[in-house]
C-alpha cells in the first residue's frame, strides 16, 4: 500500500545514480533503528519472562513505526501505533496477565518446536529479502515529504486498491462472525437461565447453592424442555 | 523550519506541560474546597491556601522511593514514564492559535494524537503487573479494560469531525470550523468529552483506581515522585482532553477577539472545560464497574455511530 502510494507520489523508479557508500543521515538512522528492531524482536522470542517478551514486542513494533516515518509514510506509522501498540499488544498483555504471568523466569516457556520455528523463520525471511532485493535491484526512490501522507494513502487505497480493500473487509467481517459463533457454540447445549429466575433443576437443599451458580458439567444429549427443568 | 525554531517550539511545549497541569491542580484544590466545604487545603500559606500545591510537591519529593521486594524492578520503575510521556507528545500537536502557533503541525495530527494517547495504557498495565500484588494487578487489568472500551467511542467521535472538516490535520480542522458545527457535532462532542474523561479515570469513571474500594488500583505500591508522576499524568490528561475537545468541537481560536489573540480563546476554553472536569468530580457519584462498561458499549458507541451517520448525511446534502 505504502509502496504504491510512494510510487504514485514520486513517479517511476529511477536507476540508481548514487552509491551505497555515501549514505545520507536518514539512511543511517534507518539502519540503526532497523538493527534496534531486529535486536528487540530477537529478545522478544528468546526471553524467558513472558511479560518481558510482550514488552519487547512493543519496542520492536514502535521501532517499525519509526521506520515507516523515515520512509515518509506518516499515516501508516500512526496506524501502526494505534492498532498494534495501542490495541493488539495491550490485548496480548491482558491475556498473559489474566492467565499466567509470573514475575521472573518461566522454565516452561521454551517450546520443543523452537528449531523448527527457527528454520521456518529463516526460510521466510530469506524468501522476503530475496524477493525485495530482486524487485528493486538497482532502483532508487526519491522520498519527498508528503509522499506517504494520509491524502495520498487514502487516494491510492480507495481508487487503485479498492477491490482488495473491500475483500479484506469481508474477510475480517467473516472472522468476526466466526469468532462470535465459536465463542457461543459451546454454550448452546446448556439451556440458558432465564432472567430473574436463578433456580436450577436440582432440588434446593442438598447442594442448591452450588447448582444455582455453577454451569451444569455434562448436558444431556437431548435436553428436556427448559420450562420443566426450571420448575424443578 | 530551522533548528532554533524547533528548539523554541519544544521548549514552549515543555513549559506548557510543566505549568498548566499545576494550574489545573491548584484550581482543583480550590474548587473542591469551595464546593465541598473542605477546610484543609485553604490554610497553607495564608490567602486561600495558595501554598498548598507547593506543600504537596515538597511532600512528594521527600518521600522515600520504594520498590517492593517481589516486584519486577525495572518495569516497576519504568511504568510512570511510559504513562506520562505520551501526553507530552500529544501536547506537541495541539494547535493553540492560527498561523502555525503549534508545537509541530502534523499532517495526520488527529490520528497521531489518538494513537499516542493509546500507548499510555501499556504504562498502566506495566504498573499493575510489576507491583507483584493482586490488588494492583486487578486494578491494572480494570484500567486497561476501561481504556480499551472508551477508546472506541472516542475515535468514532473524532472521525466524525475529521469527516466534516475533510482533513486529519488539527489546525486544518479548526480552520474549517463554522459556528453551525456546534449544534451539528454536539453529540460527538458529548461522546468525545465523556470518553476522554473515562480515559483519564477521573470521577465518576474512576472505578479502576477507586482509592476507597481497591486502595489505589494499579498505583497501590507507588510512593513519592513516581506516584506524583502518575498524578501528573492525570492532570496533563485533563489539559490534553480539554484542549482536544476545544480544538475539535468548540472551534479552537475562533471567537470575538481578533485572530492575533486567538490563542487566548483556546486557552480560556480549555481552562473552562478543565473546570467542568473538576466540577464533575465533585458532583457525581462513582460508577460501578459493570455500569462503566455498559455505559461505554450501550450508550456512547451507539451515540457516536449516530453522530457519524448524521455527519455523513449532512455532508452529502451540503456538497
Amino acid at each position: 500500500m505504502s509502496g504504491a502510494a510512494l510510487l504514485a507520489a514520486t513517479g517511476s523508479l529511477e536507476p540508481a545514480a548514487r552509491s551505497f557508500l555515501s549514505p545520507t543521515g536518514v539512511e543511517i538512522v534507518f539502519l540503526l533503528v532497523g538493527i534496534g528492531v531486529l535486536g528487540s524482536a530477537v529478545v522478544a522470542v528468546t526471553t524467558r519472562q513472558l511479560v518481558h517478551a510482550a514488552l519487547w514486542l512493543v519496542v520492536a513494533l514502535g521501532g517499525l513505526a519509526i521506520e515507516f516515518l523515515l520512509l515518509t509514510a506518516e499515516f501508516i506509522a500512526w496506524v501502526q501505533v494505534l492498532i498494534y501498540l495501542g490495541s493488539v499488544v495491550v490485548l496480548v498483555l491482558f491475556g498473559l496477565m489474566l492467565t499466567k504471568a509470573p514475575i521472573g523466569r518461566s522454565p516452561d516457556a521454551d517450546s520443543g518446536n523452537r528449531w523448527v520455528a527457527l528454520v521456518v523463520a529463516l526460510a521466510s525471511a530469506g524468501t522476503l529479502v530475496t524477493l525485495v532485493v530482486d524487485a528493486f535491484r538497482t532502483s532508487w526512490i526519491g522520498l519527498g515529504s508528503g509522499g506517504g501522507s494520509a491524502a495520498v494513502t487514502g487516494a491510492s487505497l480507495f481508487r487503485t486498491w479498492v477491490l482488495p480493500f473491500e475483500a479484506l473487509s469481508v474477510l475480517l467481517l467473516a472472522a468476526l462472525v466466526g469468532a462470535i459463533v465459536l465463542s457461543r457454540g459451546s454454550k448452546r447445549r446448556v439451556p440458558a437461565p432465564r432472567a430473574g429466575k436463578l433456580r436450577a433443576g436440582r432440588p434446593v437443599g442438598s447442594n442448591g447453592t452450588v447448582a444455582a451458580t455453577a454451569p451444569r458439567p455434562a448436558a444431556p444429549a437431548a435436553p428436556a424442555p427448559s420450562t420443566s427443568e426450571q420448575e424443578g | 523550519m530551522n533548528l532554533l525554531d524547533t528548539v523554541l517550539r519544544c521548549v514552549a511545549t515543555l513549559v506548557v506541560f510543566l505549568v498548566f497541569p499545576l494550574v489545573i491542580g491548584q484550581t482543583e484544590h480550590k474548587v473542591m474546597a469551595h464546593m465541598q466545604g473542605r477546610l484543609g487545603p485553604m490554610y497553607a500559606g495564608g490567602f486561600h491556601g495558595w501554598a498548598q500545591l507547593v506543600a504537596d510537591g515538597v511532600k512528594f519529593a521527600q518521600k522515600e522511593d520504594i520498590v517492593p521486594a517481589g516486584a519486577d524492578r525495572r518495569i516497576f520503575q519504568l511504568a510512570p514514564a511510559v504513562s506520562l510521556l505520551p501526553y507530552l507528545f500529544v501536547l506537541l500537536a495541539i494547535p493553540i492559535g492560527p498561523d502555525g502557533f503549534v508545537g509541530q503541525a502534523i499532517d495526520a495530527g488527529l490520528f497521531f494524537v489518538l494513537a499516542v494517547m493509546g500507548v499510555g495504557v501499556i504504562g498502566k498495565l506495566m504498573a499493575g503487573w510489576a507491583s507483584a500484588n493482586k490488588f494492583s494487578l486487578l486494578g491494572g487489568l480494570r484500567t486497561a479494560a476501561q481504556l480499551m472500551s472508551y477508546e472506541l467511542p472516542m475515535v468514532l467521535a473524532a472521525a466524525s469531525v475529521a469527516m466534516a472538516a475533510g482533513t486529519l490535520s488539527l489546525p486544518g480542522i479548526v480552520d474549517a470550523w463554522q459556528w453551525y458545527w456546534l449544534p451539528w457535532q454536539i453529540i460527538g462532542a458529548f461522546v468525545f468529552f465523556t470518553a476522554g474523561l473515562a480515559e483519564l479515570q477521573r470521577p465518576p469513571f474512576d472505578m479502576p483506581i477507586a482509592d476507597s474500594e481497591i486502595i489505589f488500583g494499579a498505583y497501590t505500591e507507588y510512593t513519592g515522585l513516581r506516584f506524583a508522576f502518575f498524578l501528573l499524568s492525570e492532570y496533563v490528561g485533563i489539559l490534553v482532553v480539554s484542549g482536544l475537545t476545544v480544538v475539535l468541537f468548540l472551534g479552537g481560536w475562533h471567537g470575538p477577539l481578533p485572530d492575533q489573540l486567538g490563542w487566548l480563546w483556546t486557552i480560556l476554553k480549555t481552562l473552562a472545560l478543565s473546570f467542568v472536569v473538576i466540577w464533575l468530580r465533585v458532583t457525581y457519584p462513582r460508577l460501578r464497574e459493570d455500569q462503566l462498561m455498559r455505559f461505554a458499549w450501550t450508550v456512547l458507541i451507539p451515540l457516536a455511530l449516530v453522530q457519524l451517520a448524521l455527519t455523513g448525511i449532512i455532508k452529502v446534502a451540503i456538497s
